[in-house]
């Protein structure tokens, strides 16, 4: 991406969002605000490619909602009172942008949908932008959004922060679709990457939830695993766009700084003894981080790790990463007959057939290892990891 | 804001409940009782439903004469067994309602029409 794009899709983000909270709070209706911010976006990434980013970007973003706006509230009968508000500065509380995410991620909004709002509402990407990123077709994302902005509406889901007893469900909600899409743009190739970084963008909305809601460990933790994941990126594909898998990659094209402060800040989340899927997560990526070299690596701590991880979290995935570090402190062996366990419950994961191929060519069984790494060709759709497999294939 | 709650009951939860003792079916409907009286004030109208065997469902269908079948519009495992109205802020206070409902295991939130 040229450096005016950066720019100009870190000004958007900055400022839609806030301006979005601004006019829900003013106008006191999710969906009209939202189009509102929405038409001030499309202009703004029309108009300065050409013109150039305007000095107050934030007030030039205002001026043509306001414009807009106008339009829509002559409609309406408490026009005048809400006209007078629509005044610029427009300082939102920064709770209100809170609140504009809660509703984003309501429970009773379906998931890819909370996604797509939360983008494009709190992060001010486009329906074209989030289209491309998640390469779907561009009416879909737009389906999904009008949907949930009519659900919003006439179901009454409310614009405000849950109620004490409810912050852990709600705020737990939110932490998944982040790091959906942080997944999303974690695995998505080299190639896909250029058209939008959904990774800055994830790591953009970790950092703000985290200025919101400061006290909350498992915030930080997401976000500790995103910089640590990020930290390491320019190492996990090679000048052909292929993936890297960790062992062989360039630890010396790690950023050591950001894994310190990503580590820090981790460190500081512990400190709340409130332990979390997400601070466990990050603390085994720091395990690998912070290891200097391959065997370096302190894989009797992160086996530990993923023994809490299993106790707040069960899952067969997670059960199966254990096996895979279980094989350098116990031998392939212990980690096979792990692996065996999984059997029933992982035959349509790909990275368990990759796991089993890699164990089995260690025990000495090559043809059986070949025919599991075909097994977990058939079930990824991912190029990169295609690629990996496909190389597995043919040189072992 | 207005809401209807439409309480569904499942084949297995029917069997269930009349798998029963006599006493901890009685504990069962005290559950739903005070459930009732604790949202007493939000609460504008409702009833349990009587059986799917006793509905009549008339199929309007343009000029043709109005088709009359036995049983309830949708045949399935699970069929609406009850509604209450509630008048409550909203969807948020509705969702609480229902997380908290003690007797069938499926819970339909639908909004009224203002």
């Amino acid at each position: 991406m040229e450096e005016s794009h950066v720019e100009l899709a870190r000004v958007v983000r900055e400022h839609s969002g806030r301006l979005a909270a601004a006019l829900v709070h003013l106008i006191g209706d999710f969906t009209t605000a939202e189009d509102l911010v929405q038409d001030a976006v499309v202009a703004a990434l029309q108009r300065w490619p050409v013109e150039g980013i305007p000095e107050r970007p934030d007030a030039w973003l205002f001026t043509v909602s306001r414009r807009r706006g106008l339009d829509v509230l002559r409609r309406e009968s408490n026009y005048r009172a809400k006209l007078a508000q629509l005044q610029w500065p427009v300082q939102p509380d920064p709770d209100e942008r809170l609140r504009l995410i809660f509703t984003c991620c309501h429970p009773a909004l379906p998931r890819a949908a909370q996604v797509a709002l939360t983008l494009r509402v709190v992060g001010g990407l486009t329906t074209g932008q989030i289209a491309r990123a998640f390469l779907v077709p561009e009416t879909t994302v737009a389906r999904r959004i009008t949907r949930a902005k009519r659900k919003i509406t006439d179901a009454g889901i409310p614009y405000r922060i849950p109620a004490d007893d409810e912050l852990g469900s709600r705020l737990s909600e939110v932490l998944t679709v982040l790091y959906l899409l942080f997944n999303e743009a974690y695995l998505s190739t080299a190639e896909q990457t250029q058209s939008r970084d959904l990774a800055d963008d994830a790591e953009w909305l970790g950092t703000l939830l985290h200025q919101l809601m400061p006290t909350e460990p498992e915030v930080a933790g997401l976000l500790a695993l995103i910089r640590l994941h990020r930290a390491r990126a320019a190492a996990r594909f090679d000048s052909d766009g292929g993936l890297v898998q960790l062992q062989r990659q360039d630890r010396s094209r790690w950023d050591r700084d950001a894994i310190a402060d990503a580590t820090h800040l981790l460190a500081r989340a512990a400190g709340q003894h409130r332990p979390g899927p997400y601070q466990l997560q990050a603390a085994i990526v720091a395990c690998h981080a912070e290891a200097e070299r391959w065997e370096d690596t302190d894989w009797e701590q992160i086996v530990l790790l993923y023994d809490m991880l299993l106790h707040l979290a069960p899952s067969p995935v997670t059960r199966l990463h254990r096996a895979i570090a279980l094989r350098y402190t116990a031998g392939p062996r212990a980690a096979m007959a792990e692996l065996d366990t999984l059997a029933d419950r992982l035959d349509r994961y790909h990275l368990y057939h990759a796991t089993r191929a890699d164990l089995l060519r260690e025990l000495g069984h090559p043809d059986e290892a070949r025919a599991a790494d075909s097994r977990a060709l058939e079930l990824t759709a991912n190029p990169a990891e295609q690629a990996v497999l496909q190389q597995r294939i043919s040189w072992a | 804001m207005k809401y209807v709650l439409l309480f569904v009951d499942t084949e297995q939860f029917a069997k269930d409940l009349e798998a029963m003792e006599p006493a901890e079916r009685a504990r069962a409907y005290e559950r739903v009782q005070e459930w009732m009286a604790d949202n007493a004030a939000t609460i504008r109208g409702g009833s349990k439903l009587q059986p799917p065997h006793t509905a009549t469902t008339v199929r309007l269908d343009g000029d043709r004469e109005p088709m009359i079948t036995d049983g309830p519009f949708v045949e399935g495992k699970e069929v609406v067994s009850g509604y209450v109205e509630i008048d409550v802020a909203d969807l948020d206070e509705a969702l609480r309602m229902a997380k908290t409902w003690p007797g069938c295991p499926v819970v339909e939130i639908r909004p009224l029409e203002s």
